[in-house]
């Protein structure tokens, strides 16, 4: 699968746990093998997310002198009980310094993720996070919504009641201030939770996850895509090295999307970007006719203030009152129709 | 007749005569679960009547699917060959009974073809409500009745207990009482013995016209309908043509034999004998149990009496709960209907629900076990209206109308008076739960209440209440108030003036027309009250506000809200996250199938269905 797909990469993402842990020397050295075995462009972008607290100025020059051009910073809140209550070793001290050291180091391309929605937090913590956020203008920045997912510590501890968590209704309020504050800002936002300096500064990268490109993980637990088939590689370090020593691949599993799944994600996905599902698009990829299937779901949603037809009807993408309710409006463009 | 159908080898008189000393019908009759399809398969075991690997393999299959539905509705009648002590070969025909208080009629068309009954009381629980309710209706018949005391094996067992009652409750004998564990096989030839030698061999006459009673009938998807008779006079065989007195059908008889499980034919049967005949009837609902078959060109006198065409009594609109489920739905009643000739039904359309339709039933156990069988039998999910009784209105202008339908309620200023159906119900509880069941009785307009003491720490409760108010969860709350003690019996009586209103739900302001329900006057406001609290619990927050609302007429008497959703969002999506959400994504559409819309909201069949349940405080 690697090796047979002459396709052209334009971006290299170090993410998903810590990849600061690996020396720059090491992390120079992927990036030199990838570049032997694929084709990547020249002006690939290259992330590499880093904790706050855990590099230095050394080791953020040498980043930048491996090639990597962008720097993705988990600084999750700028309030230390924020911090505390998530589980974060670093303070918010550790945030800003690091943010600054990269700027130093010459990076001019930084995002920032922030999180919130967490226990405790009133509009105006939240406010008061988005506004030293923005004061470092950062070219990108994600904010997420606390979630509580299944198996983890947190959800535990909300389920037996060790806090209150925030209330639908507040959470409503923190995702539309943040819309209004960072667009105020000069950010633009282009999905759900996403923002950018402008368009040149989205993140390349995650973009491809919502428009169905390709993409290829390495190292246990990462997911590919070639459509239409995913792959997923085993979740266990130690499986993931006996087979690459064994000269196999360490996939776990693979599903091959069938039509009706490929619409399924294309649309769900084509939801959570402000600029929508592209129904030309679509039409072509799977041969349908978008909007003679939707036609009257989609007007029922537009007359409610869910949906929008955008870029002179090209485009159907959800409202900032729709984006608040994408999981409730995306099922019902999955009913009768696909069977 | 054709040679084929020539006897091998004469029957002569005195070898039917013979044969009828020889024959016992019985019966047991029990309340439910004390254990009759136990002894049953007992009885069955010891006789031989099949081998052991056809008895595990069929019957106690059979069984099973039976005694997980609770309750035995297709009676499964055995002719057993017994070697008694005393040498003689004896035929035990052993007909089963279906065993709920909304089959009394099947019940006791049973028991007008039998001489005798076992009388089965568990010996740690004693006599219950049906236990009298079946006695009585086999003394009315004028059977034999042998006392049996099954699960004696029970470390609960009261022996003596049980004997008191049957000498004072039952005024029975107790000394002539056999003691069983069915599960145990104890005191199984004790009961074969007791049949042969205390009921009394059939009576008739082999050279009569032929009178035969239908007490029930199958259908089998090879021969059609297969009868199931007791043949009191005369006798028959294949080539007859015969007729049913109620209706003067008249068909040709193609087979006739005995039950031993699987059918047996014999070149014929006579008098005093049960046993089926197939006749190229297509579908049960061709014959009705209690009628008489006779000879067409030879018939009996009279019908055997005690025939009645038997009238549903409980309404329900069943709906399929995928938008494309009719035709599916239509084809499964088809079929069930084959079998259940007490089914009725009509095609009825609702706005929320689609097509349906419009069922009459027995009572609330046939209700459910219909509910049931398509839903497991045909793999269907349906949607049940609140089950109605059956109201005659007398309107303004001197016409009468029947009413079984909220839908078909018409508009109340027209209407002079409703009458409703009242019963008369028995209930046997341990006297500390009196004041319990007094209580429930008066919530439920219950009246003319009386009792009597039946030993000295138990009694009969019984008074009068419409049958509307039962079918709405009085058996369940009945169980629970006493602990499990109570057992209940009834039977309809009369029609009496009542009070009615159509109750309306409505879902943001659109009248869901599967909800109305007709109730007494007094009983709305709880009833709306509770079916907005129910619809409150199982509608999904969505992304508006949702008003629900309980109305007769134009007025509201019950109302509540369901928040709007605040917001319904996944934050992150990438790589991995893709599968996940697409696999919910998949879940709901599925979901989906299971949702109504009323308006622009969504109502899932739970919703429905849970406005029928109480809670059970
Ligand atoms: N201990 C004991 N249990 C029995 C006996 N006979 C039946 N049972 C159990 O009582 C329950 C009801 O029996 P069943 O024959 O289905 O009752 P039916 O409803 O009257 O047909 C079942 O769980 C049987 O296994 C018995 O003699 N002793």
């Amino acid at each position: 699968m690697v090796s047979s797909h002459p396709l052209l990469f334009d971006t290299l993402y170090f993410g998903g746990g810590t990849p600061s842990v690996l020396k720059p020397e090491n992390i120079g050295r992927i990036i030199k093998t990838a570049n032997g075995l694929f084709n990547i462009s020249t002006d690939t972008e290259i992330t590499i997310e880093v904790n706050p607290g855990t590099v230095t100025p050394e080791k953020l020059t040498e980043y930048k002198n491996i090639g990597i051009n962008r720097i993705s910073i988990g600084v999750q809140s700028f309030n230390d009980k924020i911090l505390n209550f998530l589980g974060r070793i670093h303070s918010t001290n550790d945030a800003a310094l690091t943010i600054r050291r990269a700027r130093k180091a010459g990076f001019d391309n930084i995002g920032i993720d922030l999180i919130y929605g967490i226990p405790g937090q009133t509009k105006k913590t939240w406010l008061s996070d988005l506004r030293k956020v923005v004061e470092f203008e950062p070219e990108h920045l994600s904010c997420y919504m606390l979630t509580y997912e299944k198996g983890t510590p947190l959800n535990r501890e909300r389920q037996q009641g060790k806090f209150k968590p925030v209330a639908g209704s507040l959470l409503a309020e923190f995702f539309e201030t943040t819309m209004e504050y960072l667009t105020a800002h000069g950010y633009v936002q282009y999905e759900i939770s996403n923002f950018a300096k402008n368009a040149s500064k989205i993140s390349r990268h995650n973009f491809k996850y919502w428009i169905f490109s390709p993409y290829l993980g390495f190292g246990p637990s990462a997911h590919s895509f070639i459509e239409p088939r995913r792959y997923w590689n085993c979740r266990s370090v130690k499986k993931y090295i006996e087979n690459i020593k064994e000269g196999r691949l360490p996939i776990e599993k693979k599903e091959i999307l069938s039509k009706k799944q490929r619409m399924m994600e294309m649309v769900y996905l084509g939801l959570r970007k402000t600029d929508g599902i592209d129904i030309d698009a679509i039409n072509k990829n799977l041969g349908i006719n978008f909007h003679q299937m939707f036609a009257e779901k989609i007007k029922q949603l537009e007359e409610d203030g869910y949906i929008l037809r955008i870029q002179s009807g090209t485009h159907c993408a959800l409202s900032r009152k729709g984006m608040l309710f994408l999981d409730s409006i995306a099922p019902m463009l999955m009913i009768e129709n696909w069977g | 007749m054709g040679k084929l159908f020539r006897p091998r080898s004469q029957t002569t008189l005195e070898h039917i005569i013979f044969i009828m000393k020889n024959i016992r019908n019985f019966s047991i009759i029990a309340h439910i679960d004390h254990g009759k399809s136990t002894l049953s398969d007992r009885l069955i075991q010891a006789t031989n009547v099949v081998s052991e690997r056809i008895f595990q393999d069929q019957i106690l299959d059979t069984m099973d699917i039976e005694r997980e539905r609770g309750i035995t509705i297709k009676s499964q009648t055995v002719c057993l060959p017994y070697k008694a002590k005393n040498g003689q070969t004896y035929f035990l025909n052993l007909i089963d009974t279906p065993g709920h208080v909304d089959f009394t009629y099947e019940v006791s068309r049973a028991l007008a073809s039998c001489e005798g009954a076992l009388l089965l009381i568990d010996a740690s629980q004693g006599v219950e409500a049906q236990t009298m309710a079946n006695l009585y209706l086999a003394m009315e018949h004028e059977l034999e009745i042998i006392p049996v005391i099954n699960k004696i094996d029970l470390p609960s067992a009261d022996i003596e207990r049980i004997k008191d009652q049957i000498n004072d409750d039952l005024g029975l004998d107790p000394e002539s009482a056999i003691l069983t564990s069915a599960k145990e096989g104890i005191g199984v030839e004790d009961v074969l013995e007791g049949v042969v030698n205390k009921l009394p061999p059939p009576l008739g006459d082999p050279g009569a016209p032929l009178q035969a009673l239908i007490f029930d009938s199958h259908y089998d998807s090879y021969r059609g309908t297969v009868i199931h008779v007791r043949i009191f006079q005369g006798k028959i065989k294949p080539g007859d043509v015969i007729t049913f007195m109620s209706n003067s059908a008249v068909y040709k008889t193609e087979e006739v034999g005995i039950f031993q499980i699987e059918k047996v034919p014999k070149k014929e049967i006579s008098a005093g004998q049960v046993g089926y005949i197939i006749a190229g009837i297509k579908t049960v609902s061709d014959t009705q149990c209690g009628d008489t078959i006779t000879l067409k060109n030879r018939p009996c006198k009279t019908p055997m009496p005690g025939f009645k065409i038997e009238k549903p009594v409980v309404f329900s609109s069943i709906y399929p709960v995928a938008s494309d489920g009719y035709e599916e739905l239509a084809l499964a009643m088809e079929k069930l209907k084959l079998n259940d000739a007490s089914l009725i039904y009509e095609k009825d359309s609702s706005v929320a629900l689609g097509f349906g339709f419009r069922c009459g039933f027995l009572g609330l156990l046939h209700l459910e076990v219909v509910q049931e069988r398509l839903e497991r039998e045909y793999d269907l999910s349906l949607i049940l209206t609140a089950p109605s009784v059956r109201y005659k209105l007398v309107m303004q202008d001197g016409s009468s109308r029947i009413i079984d339908n909220p839908a078909l309620y018409p508009d109340p200023a027209g209407i002079d008076k409703t009458l409703e159906p009242f019963i008369r119900a028995s209930i046997i509880i341990p006297d500390r739960y009196m004041g319990t069941v007094m209580k429930l009785c008066l919530e439920r307009r219950g009246i003319n209440i009386t009792y009597q003491y039946l030993t000295n720490n138990r009694m009969e409760m019984i008074f009068e209440l419409p049958l509307a108010e039962v079918i709405y969860d009085f058996y369940d709350k009945l169980k629970s108030l006493t602990q499990g003690y109570g057992s209940f019996d009834y039977e309809i009586r009369d029609y009496r003036e009542t009070d009615l209103a159509k109750l309306d739900i409505l879902i943001n302001s659109d009248r869901v027309d599967a909800l109305s329900q007709l109730v007494h006057r007094d009983r709305a406001v709880e009833r709306a009250k509770h079916a907005c609290e129910k619809l409150k619990d199982e509608i999904p927050r969505q992304m508006f506000k949702i008003a629900i609302q309980g109305a007769i007429g134009g007025n509201i008497i019950a109302r509540k809200t369901i928040s709007a959703l605040r917001k319904d969002v996944t934050a992150k999506c990438y790589g991995g996250d893709i599968t996940r959400k697409r696999k919910l994504l998949e879940k709901q559409k599925k979901g989906k199938k299971r949702m109504k819309m009323v308006g622009k909201v969504m109502i899932p069949q739970s919703a429905f269905l849970s406005v029928l349940k109480t809670d059970n405080d």
